[in-house]
């Protein structure tokens, strides 16, 4: 189906290639999952099949890609659409029309297809992904599951033989994304669609996969069945290192795999002591809310939630997209709307209301990275924007710099914030938030777009924060890093705490939220993979 | 409410029959109109406006207008938008009133009060500020207004019954590129503002230093970066989508489309011109607009031929839509033969004060105005979408939940 024959692609302002010499051949009906750290390749790999590299994004592309017999080099992705369906990261970026129905004709209308063809295709694509209620829909007023089932649907209508994803479910909670995932796996099943999918978090597709192409950022591609790559890399998912502690050959990709081979683990850990919780802090709150309401026009964002965060403690705040965690991090931090209540924050100048202050002192109390650090960033070099930091807060020269060193460290100083990875341009906002010196960070999805190797600095980062006697607050879906990082968890649902109490706690109460390490060794309370080699080594050194 | 005040009777002879049947009859099915027909009735009824300043005639065209719109739009946002073009029309009448009392003009023996004139400089002779009002003076100003708002007020019900968007579908298939650009460019919109103010927001996390034309600097950066990115990635899935796949035309062909549409409108242009400029040679009036018209169409069917695509549920032009039409045109031209007939009474003189009248012929182009309220189909409401069963309340009201539906349901009691 899909043919990467000696492939090379090289950009214009890189001196090593993207992808160097790769043959490849995906049979049909395959369901593929390309991994690999951010920056190694994978967009470029992804976007190569249906010709968009080198048509759209510039480059120089050696050797052929074919698709069904069609080369990419004589057929620009226009011609490819009836074969190729592409579905972005941002699936609110590719929508061309506004409302649901019309958005799923496109395709079609752009493939000339007659008029009854058109309906009746539309119809079987709104039951096939379990949108048809949505029919009428305006696109800006979908969640973000629904946006992305629809763009997957808006691509199916044309009835491509190849669909490829790029992160599907990075921006999603794991409900949702749990939901475009299954209808992904049916199309595999029911119709026998060839997928790519390039995920950063491969424990939510792994398990689905027929193949894995692993590229290891030099330009190569390892391909081969899922267990056996996963076996010699250090991208892992927390079920693939579990089987690595546990000694386990073939490694196992899904939990129902795992916890068939996990009773002799279980046995071994019964007679270690569960892992000690987080000794809830007894001082002073370093943040009291009380009474939170937060009011768009037609909706309660926030319904009257307290919260007491106390230093030195790092909260997750989790909740499905649209139950109100954004609102409250803002609300909080007195730069966003707020109908009621009160924030009191125990900062250097004693007890205040962030929302009360100007924002140039409210950020002394209380600091929030956005969603997109991009936000924060505006100025043309990483230096320029350490300087104004320092400017911004009053701090000696160097300040921003030297605790952007300490996140990550070496970072050109001359580079523009836009052409920074991911995880940089998160330390980089991180940083010119931390100069201020709030004794409270909240983060709104910092993770988003982070992979394994990223996330692990980021949490250590996090941890140091805390050591200093920070609070932290961390808004996130992911629950693998909620279950190594924090101390206490928050649920939220329709602007409300469902459920507060410390991760293990809460963790273990529901399996929408158990980490994959719990769910194998349940009803022992573990949490991560972390806990189970130390108790496994203890249980070694007694035994 | 209004609905109930207007029930028309018919429903009165039917037996009890679920509400829906009788509009279900053949060509009345729920469906939204053809937008272009709705635009031609408002035109029409725009045109028949601009005909009269009689407040007599004028009220009830609006009345007219808001009727349709009451009965006859669905439930999408841009239904609602009528209220916003009533308050516009009210501001409107408000202005000129002002502007009268203001500046005074017109003459009038009716003084109604003496405001202080204030004396102005020699070289603005000709313009008074404040001084006598007079009655005359006023109701002038208001006919005047009236007229403006009710043309206003009719388009505006264009906009409310037919989704803005679906006309620039309708566009012939030669223009399929300009009315994407438009498309796209109208749901870019609300994707900016949305930027700037979360920018905005952001910046005020970074203390929001600098104020002029550093924070435009820190907020249009990030803004039109993101802009950017976007209409790359827009660009990208359209393209993968198939947009554009009729590259392959000879290059013969498209300049020959290109050079016939260009021609032809640029004979359009001088013909306009010809024919509102009498001292040109008349063969550069009527003749050419119609030449350049001519080829003008020829070169935009040309190059819709070329266009290969097809289009989903494409509004149909039937029967209704002719209705709907004619509607519009019937209004304007018996508006304009009530004039030729009785020139005085569509135009009341304010001085002497007079009563303005009505005529028969003016009852006419209203009755013809409001006709589609009835006569065209009903709309489709999000409630219709949906199988819904019909109540039967306590009370014995046969009960739906449509709007449109309570008159004959009232009917039927």
């Amino acid at each position: 189906m899909i043919d990467f024959s000696r492939v090379t692609v090289h950009y214009a302002e890189t001196s090593e290639p993207m992808l160097r010499d790769v043959n490849l051949h995906i049979p049909e009906g395959e369901l593929c999952l390309v991994a690999g750290r951010t920056g190694a390749g994978k967009s470029t790999l992804l976007r190569a099949i249906n010709g968009l590299v080198p048509h759209f994004t510039g480059g120089t592309l050696h050797g052929t890609v074919t698709v069904q017999g069609r080369d990419t080099r004589s057929h620009p992705p226009r011609d490819l659409a009836d074969v190729v369906g592409v579905v972005g990261q941002d699936p609110l970026a590719g929508f061309v029309t506004d409302t649901v129905e019309e958005e799923l004709a496109y395709g079609m209308e752009q493939l000339a297809l007659p008029a009854p063809v058109m309906r009746k295709r539309v119809e079987e694509t709104l039951d096939l992904l379990g949108i048809a209620e949505l029919r009428d829909r305006p696109l800006r007023t979908l969640s973000g599951g629904q946006q992305q089932r629809v763009a997957i649907g808006a691509v199916l209508t044309s009835h491509p033989q190849v669909l490829v994803l790029d992160e599907p479910t990075s921006a999603l909670d794991p409900t949702a994304a749990e939901d475009v995932l299954a209808a992904v796996t049916r199309l595999v099943h029911d119709l026998g669609v060839t997928v790519v999918v390039a995920e950063h978090r491969l424990e939510r597709v792994v398990h689905y996969a027929d193949r894995l192409l692993y590229l290891p950022g030099d330009g190569t591609v390892i391909d081969g069945e899922p267990a056996a790559v996963l076996a010699d890399i250090d991208l892992a998912p927390p079920l693939v290192d579990l089987g690595r502690a546990a000694g386990w050959t073939p490694l196992p990709l899904s939990v129902r795999d795992a916890r068939r081979r996990a009773s002799d683990l279980r046995q071994r850990l019964a007679d270690t002591p569960a892992p000690p919780a987080t000794p809830t802090p007894d001082g002073p709150p370093a943040l009291t809310a009380r009474n939170i309401v937060v009011r768009y026009p037609g909706t309660i964002a926030v319904a009257g939630v307290d919260l007491d965060l106390h230093p030195g403690q790092v909260v997750a705040l989790m909740g499905r997209n649209g139950s109100g965690k954004s609102s409250l991090l803002w609300a909080v931090q007195g730069s966003g709307p707020r109908q009621g209540g009160t924030v009191t924050v125990t900062g250097p100048d004693g007890a205040t209301d962030p929302k009360t202050l100007p924002a140039g002192r409210a950020r002394r109390q209380v600091g929030l990275v956005p969603q997109t650090p991009g936000d924060l960033l505006y100025l043309e070099t990483v230096d320029a924007e350490c300087a104004q930091a320092d400017r911004e807060s009053d701090a000696p020269a160097g300040t921003c710099r030297a605790l952007l060193d300490q996140l990550t460290p070496a970072l050109p100083g001359d580079q523009h914030p836009r052409d920074l990875s991911e995880g940089q341009r998160l330390a980089l906002a991180l940083a010119v938030q931390l100069t201020a010196a709030p004794p409270v960070v909240l983060l709104d999805e910092p993770t988003r777009g982070l992979d394994y190797l990223a996330k692990r600095q980021f949490t250590a980062i996090v941890r140091r924060l805390v050591t200093e006697g920070r609070t932290v607050v961390v808004a996130t879906h992911d629950v693998e890093l909620v279950a190594t990082l924090a101390d206490r968890v928050v649920v939220m649902a329709q602007g409300e705490i469902v459920a507060d109490g410390t991760t293990a706690e809460v963790m273990l109460a529901s399996p929408a939220f158990a980490p994959q390490v719990a769910k194998v060794l349940a009803p022992q309370p573990w949490l991560t993979v972390d806990q189970v080699t130390a108790a496994l080594a203890e249980a070694g050194t007694r035994g | 409410m209004t609905d109930q005040a207007t029930a028309d009777g018919v429903g009165r002879q039917t037996p009890v029959t679920p509400p829906d049947s009788r509009s279900a009859r053949a060509g009345r099915l729920p469906r939204a109109l053809h937008p272009g027909a709705w635009w031609l009735w408002a035109l029409g009824l725009a045109t028949a406006a601009s005909h009269t300043t009689n407040p007599l005639p004028l009220a009830l065209l609006v009345a007219a207008a808001a009727l349709v719109v009451v009965r006859r739009r669905g439930d999408a946002p841009w239904a609602f938008a009528f209220r916003m073009y009533l308050i516009l029309g009210a501001v409107i009448v408000a202005m000129r009133v002002v502007f009268r009392l203001v500046f005074g003009g017109g003459q009038g023996d009716h003084v109604l009060l003496h405001l202080p004139e204030i004396p102005l400089p020699a070289w603005a002779a000709g313009i008074r500020l404040f001084g006598p009002v007079a009655a005359e003076q006023l109701l002038g100003g208001f006919y005047d207004g009236l007229r403006l708002a009710t043309m206003l007020i009719c388009l505006g019900a264009a906009n409310a019954l037919a989704n803005p968007k679906r006309l620039l579908k309708a566009v012939p298939g030669a223009l399929y590129a300009v009315s994407t650009a438009v498309v796209v460019a109208l749901s870019v919109a609300p994707q900016l503002v949305e930027s700037v103010l979360r920018v905005r927001r952001a910046r005020r996390l970074r203390g929001a230093a600098g104020q002029g034309l550093r924070a435009l600097r820190g907020i249009a950066l990030p803004v039109l970066a993101d802009a950017l990115d976007r209409s790359l990635a827009l660009a990208a899935a359209m393209d993968s989508r198939g947009y554009g796949r009729t590259a392959a035309i000879p290059a013969g062909q498209r300049a020959l489309t290109g050079g016939l549409v260009l021609a032809g409108l640029v004979g359009v242009c001088v013909g306009t011109y010809g024919l509102l400029d009498a001292t040109v040679p008349g063969y550069l009036g009527l003749p050419m607009l119609i030449v350049g018209l001519a080829t003008a169409v020829a070169g935009m069917l040309l190059a819709g031929r070329q266009v290969r695509r097809s289009r989903y549920r494409p509004d149909r032009w039937r029967i209704t839509e002719v209705v709907v039409a004619g509607c519009g045109v019937a209004t304007a031209v018996v508006m304009a033969v009530a004039g030729s007939v009785d020139p005085v009474r569509l135009y009341p003189p304010v001085s002497p004060l007079t009563w303005p009248e009505l005529t028969p012929l003016m009852l006419l182009v209203v009755a013809v105005a409001v006709a589609p309220a009835w006569l065209a189909s009903p709309p489709t409401l999000a409630a219709h979408r949906t199988p819904r069963p019909v109540l039967i309340a306590p009370n014995g009201t046969t009960r739906s939940s449509p709007k449109r539906d309570t008159s004959e349901s009232e009917a039927q009691r």
